[in-house]
């Protein structure tokens, strides 16, 4: 039989489970990707030299080379510097760090499309550099970018399979041991594949949500 | 540092020095020259209407007043104390932001374009700056702005947002919002110039108050003839970065000696 529904019940609780990890990954890459890529950001477009030049060479390093090979890196190289880390935590750090760089493109277009006058203003009503960026500049310059931020969300959701890769046991190896030990991969496999897009669908929704919020709040001309 | 530079500050401002001094301020982008060697004082409580043609250095003379331009010569003063340098060692040192920041907080602009921010209130857009940095309890900043507001005439649109104001409105605000940190000296930028016309006389009522009102030294750039006529102690008329004539309003508008003068005030009143 092509199709075993038996087996997929008996499989469904170890993927659900496995597809904990995953949407943990997802959360805790993206947070970082969030926050570091506002600070790649800013310090890109707003550092002094010292910091924009250094910083600008590492994003686009990251940005052009493989996600895998970054994973490998923190994972099997990193323990050499004397940083060992869980597959896990590696994952996560190589996952966050490398869709922060994408995330900041996203953010430096948002901040540079705040009007002039926006900064004019807050230095003529004398606001601190810190205040400016977090009470004028960042509240106006992430609502028009949520939508790529969110395409983002969900590229980072798509690429943990390659977790896999140093056996954290999200939906990916799960699915590849459960293969593995029974000789079958169509059901495992497939029903991967129909979590990631279940999931994927839901975060599309959230994001959806996110952005009416978003715009229902911020006001512009 | 020169050495003209450093005697200038050991030789202590009068008693009765001016609220503002431009003491041979040079702007210039590049090669070309926007403000040349610029010497301008006013007084304490003086209002001041600049006018002149696009150009001719009028509103840089705002914003570096704002500190949004650098200066490439010459000193700024501001009730007796450098703007954008200060003393040390018997010198002039380019100032630190501490400095600065104690400096802008005497000075007070509303610009053009109103530069509200779209996504605060009115309210909030008038309480954020005093208490960011005026450190104010928010209670006592909130009551405050609510007096600034219903001045300005919006005392009923405490919690609108600038999207839901009109521009004239919108203006008004932004008027509240400087007047919040209790400056010394207000800087009006064209402040009608982006107005639809049926919404410049509110905006020019609230200066009208303003001055009645408050102790404020005023300097606006406008091109608005009449109401510089009728608001300004002195006038002075900009060209090609110099101030080509000043004087009373009713000495500048109705016996101009300068012939530049008088062709600027016969265009603008064709054009009117």
């Amino acid at each position: 039989m092509f199709w075993d529904w038996q087996f997929t019940w008996e499989i469904l609780p170890l993927l659900a489970q496995a597809s904990i990890i995953t949407v943990e990954a997802t959360i805790l890459g993206f947070l970082i990707a969030a926050v570091f890529g506002l600070f790649f950001a800013i310090g890109r477009l707003y550092g002094p030299k010292w910091l924009s030049i250094p910083l600008t060479g590492v994003i686009e390093f990251i940005r052009s080379t493989p996600l895998l090979i970054q994973i490998f890196f923190i994972y099997y190289v990193f323990p050499e510097f004397g940083l060992s880390l869980e597959a896990m935590t590696a994952g996560v750090l190589a996952l966050g760090i490398h869709y922060a760089t994408y995330c900041s493109e996203v953010y430096r277009a948002g901040l540079i499309n705040i009007p002039r006058g926006q900064w004019e203003a807050s230095t003529a009503l004398n606001l601190p550099t810190v205040k400016t960026f977090r009470d004028v500049i960042i509240p106006q310059a992430i609502p028009p970018v949520v939508p790529a931020l969110g395409n983002y969300l969900v590229a980072l959701f798509k690429d943990t399979p390659l977790l896999s890769a140093i056996a954290v046991l999200e939906l990916m190896q799960t699915a590849k041991i459960i293969g593995s030990e029974d000789f079958r991969y169509t059901e495992p496999i497939t029903m991967v594949g129909i979590i990631f897009l279940l999931f994927s669908l839901i975060a599309a929704g959230l994001i959806k949500l996110v952005e009416a919020w978003l715009n229902r709040r911020i006001m512009r001309l | 540092m020169s050495a003209e530079a450093a005697e200038r500050t050991s030789a202590e401002l009068p008693e009765t020095a001016p609220m503002v001094r431009f003491d041979k301020v040079t702007k210039s982008y590049g090669s070309f020259v926007v403000l040349d060697q610029l010497e301008l004082d006013i007084a304490a409580g003086e209002k001041v209407a600049i006018i002149g043609p696009s150009g001719s250095g009028k509103t840089t003379v705002l914003r570096m007043l704002m500190t949004l331009e650098r200066i490439n010569g010459g000193v700024i003063w501001v009730d007796g104390e450098p703007l954008t340098s200060m003393p040390r060692n018997g010198g002039l040192v380019p100032a630190d932001p501490r400095h600065l920041r104690r400096m802008r907080g005497k000075i007070g602009m509303v610009f053009q374009h109103f530069n509200l921010f779209p996504h605060m209130t009115a309210l909030k857009n008038c309480i954020e700056a005093p208490c960011t940095v005026l450190k104010m309890p928010k209670a006592e900043a909130e009551a405050r702005a609510k007096d600034l507001l219903e001045m300005v005439g919006l005392g009923n649109k405490l919690n609108h947002y600038p999207a839901q104001l009109s521009g004239g409105q919108q203006q008004r605000v932004a008027i509240a919002r400087a007047l919040a940190l209790r400056p010394k000296v207000m800087l009006f930028d064209e402040v009608t110039s982006a107005l639809d016309p049926e919404l410049v006389g509110e905006v020019l009522n609230v200066i009208r108050r303003l001055g009645a009102e408050f102790d404020l030294t005023m300097l606006m750039v406008t091109h608005q003839m009449g109401f510089a006529k009728e608001f300004a102690d002195r006038v002075c008329f900009f060209y090609g970065g110099r101030i080509c004539e000043q004087g009373p309003p009713d000495k500048l508008f109705g016996a101009p000696e300068n012939d530049r003068t008088r062709q600027f005030l016969k265009a603008v009143l064709e054009a009117t």
